[in-house]
């Protein structure tokens, strides 16, 4: 019995496990390894180094300033996202008119908002992110045009030319397609929270505003701070690398003004052929990562509510 | 802010509140309508009061803004498509003057959107089974039995999940060159499965932990084997979580974009349709040719939009249940 039972747990991992273990977890150990060298990546012969590569990154003006987008995008992206689709999603379950026998209530249609609001969410990475970079084309995208159209013909920006404003434009791409996941995510947690506790907090005179603080962030910050470490790790690592290579010029560009870590680290490898010098940059991507994972754990961890 | 409430609506409250929270209480996605009160105010309580009007108004007024700026840029890919290149520039925000449906034509036969749309089914339908099978197979011996190194393990998976990928994709390329899986199907699903799994396994040993353990060492009981226990009684008792998943992982792996862009370049002909989609979009601006363009977007869009609105509480369901967990 217990020969048999141990065969069939090594007979039911070794195959899921031998596939992780050679396409996942090697990788990342060899990725370490390789940062301590100065492999090209062409050939097979590489020398170690030792701290050279990070010593490098010092010294790497284009590092730093991918290093300044990813952190932007890790702090605005999830506030700007997460602070929308709060915003949303309260309307859509106590926005309603309040009624004779419920305080509050949510909007009519709301199941067809929801449903419109996720449509992003189904679309592929570079669908959005061609979508919006056709609406950018200074020329004869549709936000230029339905700028000239209401009569504002003097503001025509370059969009994703300007260095300025390639960011940004990237960035609300990103948010645009983000937002309807947390709207449903977080109007399926508030819709669960009792009714009589927004009964008893405004017969005790409570604003919409104060319940919203009082009653509903803090009911539902478990999910809050589950969507805050996804939208971080998606703002810097997969989904930043697609949109950014997708829409922006170069790509990282104009004047590396949208280069994000991944990205950087891809063009090393692929572009450049310095194997060994990216994997220092994706350690240090790492590090940022694990960074902001301790951070909003450390800062959310309170005390869990049961309703 | 109009919810200070005045004293008789409160009394209303008060009076009906047992029956008020039987309807108020599983209101999921549908307003909240509830039934003439049996009190004061009979005659605006159908169509509710007007407190709180001037915020239902705000509300709906913000609510259908972002419907619109959803909606907008998908309907203006749709329109797009049907017209001819000097249209899409000389009037962006325009009807087609005709319907060119040869745009399509082109984009699905010149320009290999059919092959892509192909080659992605193939990988996705290979990586998908083998994701599912794998990932609850290691995802039930994890949660219900015990072994030294069981902790590891499933650590080990999990753990996967917040690592950035592109870290593991420069020494992965090199890996897979050596293997010669670059640029081949088995090896691109190889690779979907491999990163598929970590949320695959957390995800189905947490729903394997909730399963009653009595049919299992029933089955046991009667004669069948751990294997045959999984396969007849357990994998059917997961289904609503595997259906779960399942979508989770079928709109991760027909979105995927890393992965190929970085192992399945070589050759031009196995791009996936994510991949495609850019190449097109490359290749289309040199030619000019954005109407085929505009056509291959909206080729790719309207089926998995058309998927998501027939199994849209499937696909959401799926799709936050890692979230809410």
């Amino acid at each position: 019995m217990q020969h048999g039972k141990y065969r069939f747990i090594a007979g039911f991992l070794i195959l899921p496990l031998a596939i992780y273990a050679v396409f996942v977890i090697s990788p990342f150990v060899q990725a370490i390894y390789y940062s301590f060298t100065d492999w090209t990546g062409l050939s097979s012969d590489f020398g170690m180094v030792g701290f050279d590569n990070y010593a490098r990154l010092f010294q790497d003006g284009v590092f730093w300033s991918a290093v300044g987008n990813s952190v932007t995008l890790l702090l605005l992206l999830p506030v700007v996202t997460i602070s929308l689709a709060l915003f949303f999603a309260f309307m859509l379950n106590v926005g309603g008119r309040r009624t004779k026998k419920a305080v509050i209530g949510g909007v009519r249609g709301s199941g067809t908002y929801k449903i419109l609001y996720f449509f992003p969410q189904v679309l592929s990475v570079p669908i959005v992110a061609l979508l919006f970079q056709f609406a950018y084309n200074p020329e004869s995208g549709a936000i230029n045009s339905a700028l000239s159209a209401v009569g504002l013909d003097a503001i025509q920006p370059d969009w994703l030319g300007d260095p300025q404003l390639a960011l940004w434009c990237v960035m609300a791409a990103m948010v645009w397609a983000n937002v309807g996941f947390y709207v449903v995510l977080f109007s399926a947690g508030m819709s669960s929270i009792p009714k009589d506790f927004y009964e008893a907090a405004l017969l005790d005179g409570a604003g919409r505003a104060n319940t919203f603080f009082r009653i509903t962030l803090p009911l539902l910050w478990d999910t809050v701070q589950t969507g805050w470490i996804y939208m971080g790790i998606l703002a810097l690592d997969v989904s930043a690398f697609a949109f950014v290579q997708i829409m922006s010029v170069g790509p990282g560009g104009p004047d590396y003004s949208t280069e994000v870590l991944p990205l950087y680290v891809y063009q090393k490898t692929f572009r450049d052929g310095q194997a060994g010098y990216a994997t220092a940059i994706g350690v240090s991507l790492l590090i940022v990562t694990l960074i902001f994972a301790a951070v909003v754990m450390r800062l959310g961890r309170r005390e869990r509510l049961e309703f | 802010m109009t919810a200070q409430t005045d004293p008789p609506e409160l009394q209303g409250v008060t009076k009906g509140s047992p029956q008020d929270l039987a309807q108020g209480g599983g209101t999921g996605g549908a307003a909240p309508e509830p039934l003439a009160p049996a009190g004061r105010g009979t005659g605006r309580g159908r169509k509710g009061s007007s407190e709180g009007g001037v915020l239902n108004v705000f509300s709906h007024g913000v609510l259908v803004i972002w419907g619109v700026l959803v909606t907008m840029p998908l309907l203006w890919a749709v329109v797009s498509s049907f017209k001819d290149d000097s249209e899409i520039f000389g009037s962006p925000w325009g009807l087609p003057s005709a319907l060119h449906f040869e745009n399509w034509v082109r984009a699905w036969e010149k320009a290999n959107m059919a092959q892509y749309f192909g080659n992605s089914l193939i990988v996705v339908g290979g990586s998908l089974i083998g994701t599912m099978l794998l990932g609850s197979m290691a995802a039930y011996v994890l949660a219900r039995f015990e072994f030294p190194g069981n902790r590891f393990i499933y650590f080990l998976f999990v753990g996967g999940m917040g690592f950035p990928v592109i870290l593991a994709l420069v020494p992965l390329f090199f890996v897979m060159k050596n293997m010669a899986l670059l640029d081949t199907y088995h090896g691109l699903i190889l690779v979907y499965i491999a990163y598929s799994l970590p949320f695959t396994v957390f995800f189905l040993s947490g729903f394997f932990r909730t399963l009653p353990s009595s049919v299992a060492e029933a089955a046991l009981i009667d004669g069948a084997s751990h294997a045959r226990t999984f396969f007849q009684v357990m994998l059917p008792m997961a289904k609503p979580g595997l259906i779960s998943v399942g979508i989770f992982n079928f709109l991760g792996q027909w979105n995927q974009y890393l992965l190929p862009t970085v192992l399945n370049v070589g050759d031009p002909d196995k791009k996936v349709l994510t991949q495609g989609l850019v190449a097109l979009a490359v290749s289309q601006g040199y030619k000019g040719d954005w109407s085929g363009l505009f056509a291959g977007l909206t080729i790719a869009m309207l089926p998995v939009l058309a998927a998501y609105i027939v199994f849209q509480r499937q696909v959401v369901a799926g799709l936050t249940a890692g979230a809410v967990k």
